[in-house]
């Protein structure tokens, strides 16, 4: 079934100074419409064309004969998942049983920082950090490219694009300050914690 | 000449290049002035040319290498490991435009590829041995380089090889038909010039994510377009590339934004065939 571009959920300007309007512009209308719009493209007619796109990820990884059909599946999912991660006035600590777990989990909110950092400024080329639920234990990975934890059976609560095309305009080589802001000021914990209860 | 006379030479040509862009921009704002104006230009001007003079020693002594640098075991056409160099720009940032921007160029060969340069380094600095290969001998067998700074090898000393390559084949007196045997050699294999370019553009919008697009020798000694992921290059398969087009969205972002395509076609005008003619004849010795 056809994949709908969703609006960005809040208004272009909401994350500035951090992250500008023109990336917005770009990021949204530019490259996800592209990735949904050549998604949809390649689905329509396929005998995948009836499953939602999580589904057609997970069915497709790895095949090398459609990952043309993936790599637009997925950065079309991740992309929608990347956009719920921000919001105006992000950042901060989480709360509540978030907070607990990432204490339990990592040792220490800071430690947490630590490692989802390094996976952001280590992932060279394209990609993308995660923090994901594996089994009961709260974890740091990155993916190349397109990639994205669900083919691997884990539970996706936060993301961050490190493709050059989400920070350059704002930050150009500075990769490392673009992830120091996402932490600081963009994140937006309401929505991992959201994750992390529905899991 | 010795290679410490060579890097020497280099980093003055450097520093001659930023300041005389830098002298070229300020005359051009000033362009539009009058008479009056110029007299204060000229009165600039020399000042500028003061400091020139005066600033070159000072960084000559501060990015003079090493003496061990004078017996670094590297060919003409191979790039030392010992330590590797930032090779300067062969032309001014602003050379390239409007193809490719003046931000974008100084951006990417000082920051992009001096990262690379000094990340290979830092990799390098306990594997002394190791130094005495070239870049290139590393990459050709990287199952020989210690795994624990092997990906390091491979991601930096390929992001140093591929983009000294890069800044060599492109010139602002690039562009148009290609010439000599590589003209002959790109009709014969692609059936003309403008069928080869068809196909070396859609190869490198079809490199999902960061990566070079390559015109290679491949091991049948025959001409081949291919592509690489991120800063892998042609080397690590047995092939030479002959030429290749950065596809990084940092070699065009600024310029050209999610347009990877119209970067590709805009290219050409930038390419030094005298010199792909060069890396075409290395290729077949």
């Amino acid at each position: 079934m056809a994949y709908e571009l969703p609006p960005l959920p809040y208004d272009y300007t909401a994350l500035e100074p951090y992250i500008s309007k023109r990336t917005l512009e770009f990021h949204h209308d530019k490259h996800h419409a592209a990735y949904v719009n050549k998604y949809n493209d390649a689905v329509k007619g396929t005998e995948l064309d009836n499953k939602p796109i999580e589904e057609v990820i997970k069915a497709i990884a790895g095949d090398s004969s459609k990952s043309g059909l993936f790599n637009n599946a997925a950065q079309a999912w991740n992309h929608t998942f990347y956009w719920q991660c921000m919001k105006s006035n992000g950042g901060g600590t989480p709360t509540g049983e978030l907070a607990k777990k990432i204490e339990a989990d990592f040792g220490s909110f800071e430690k947490f920082v630590e490692e989802f950092k390094n996976a952001g400024a280590t992932q060279f080329g394209s990609g993308w950090a995660w923090l994901v639920l594996d089994g009961d234990t709260l974890k740091v990975t990155k993916t190349l490219n397109a990639d994205n934890p669900l083919t691997s059976g884990q539970t996706p609560l936060l993301t961050m694009d490190v493709w050059e095309h989400a920070y350059y305009l704002d930050y150009q080589n500075k990769r490392p300050e673009y992830i120091d802001t996402f932490i600081n000021k963009v994140v937006n914990w309401d929505f991992v914690a959201q994750n992390l209860g529905a899991a | 000449m010795s290679e410490r006379t060579r890097n020497y030479n280099y980093s003055r040509k450097t520093l001659t290049n930023n300041w005389e862009y830098r002298l070229k921009s300020l005359l051009r704002r000033c362009g539009s002035t009058r008479f009056a104006g110029s007299l204060v230009l000229v009165g600039l001007c020399s000042f500028l040319a003061l400091l020139i003079f005066a600033y070159q020693p000072m960084a000559q002594t501060r990015e003079q290498p090493s003496p061990s640098v004078a017996q670094a075991a590297t060919t003409d056409s191979e790039l030392s490991a010992s330590p590797a160099v930032l090779p300067p720009l062969p032309y001014a940032y602003d050379a390239l435009e409007p193809y490719i921007d003046a931000e974008t160029m100084e951006l990417h060969h000082d920051r992009h590829h001096a990262t690379y340069v000094e990340n290979f380094n830092e990799a390098l600095a306990n594997y002394p041995d190791l130094q005495n290969q070239t870049v290139e001998a590393m990459l050709r067998d990287l199952d020989n380089v210690p795994e624990d700074i092997r990906e390091k090898v491979r991601n930096n000393g390929g992001g140093h090889v591929n983009h000294t390559m890069f800044w060599e084949i492109m010139s602002p007196d690039g562009g148009g038909e290609p010439t000599g045997a590589i003209a002959e050699a790109i009709n014969q294999s692609f059936g003309s010039f403008a069928q080869f370019q068809e196909e070396f553009e859609q190869a490198g919008k079809d490199r999902f994510g960061s990566g070079w697009v390559w015109l290679v020798s491949n091991d049948a000694n025959e001409l081949e377009i291919t592509t690489t992921p991120n800063q892998d290059t042609p080397i690590m398969d047995g092939q030479y590339p002959i030429m290749g087009n950065d596809v990084w969205e940092h070699a065009y972002y600024l310029n050209y934004r999610n347009n990877r395509g119209e970067y590709l076609s805009n290219w050409w005008n930038v390419v030094n065939w005298d010199e792909v003619n060069r890396r075409f004849e290395q290729a077949q010795s």
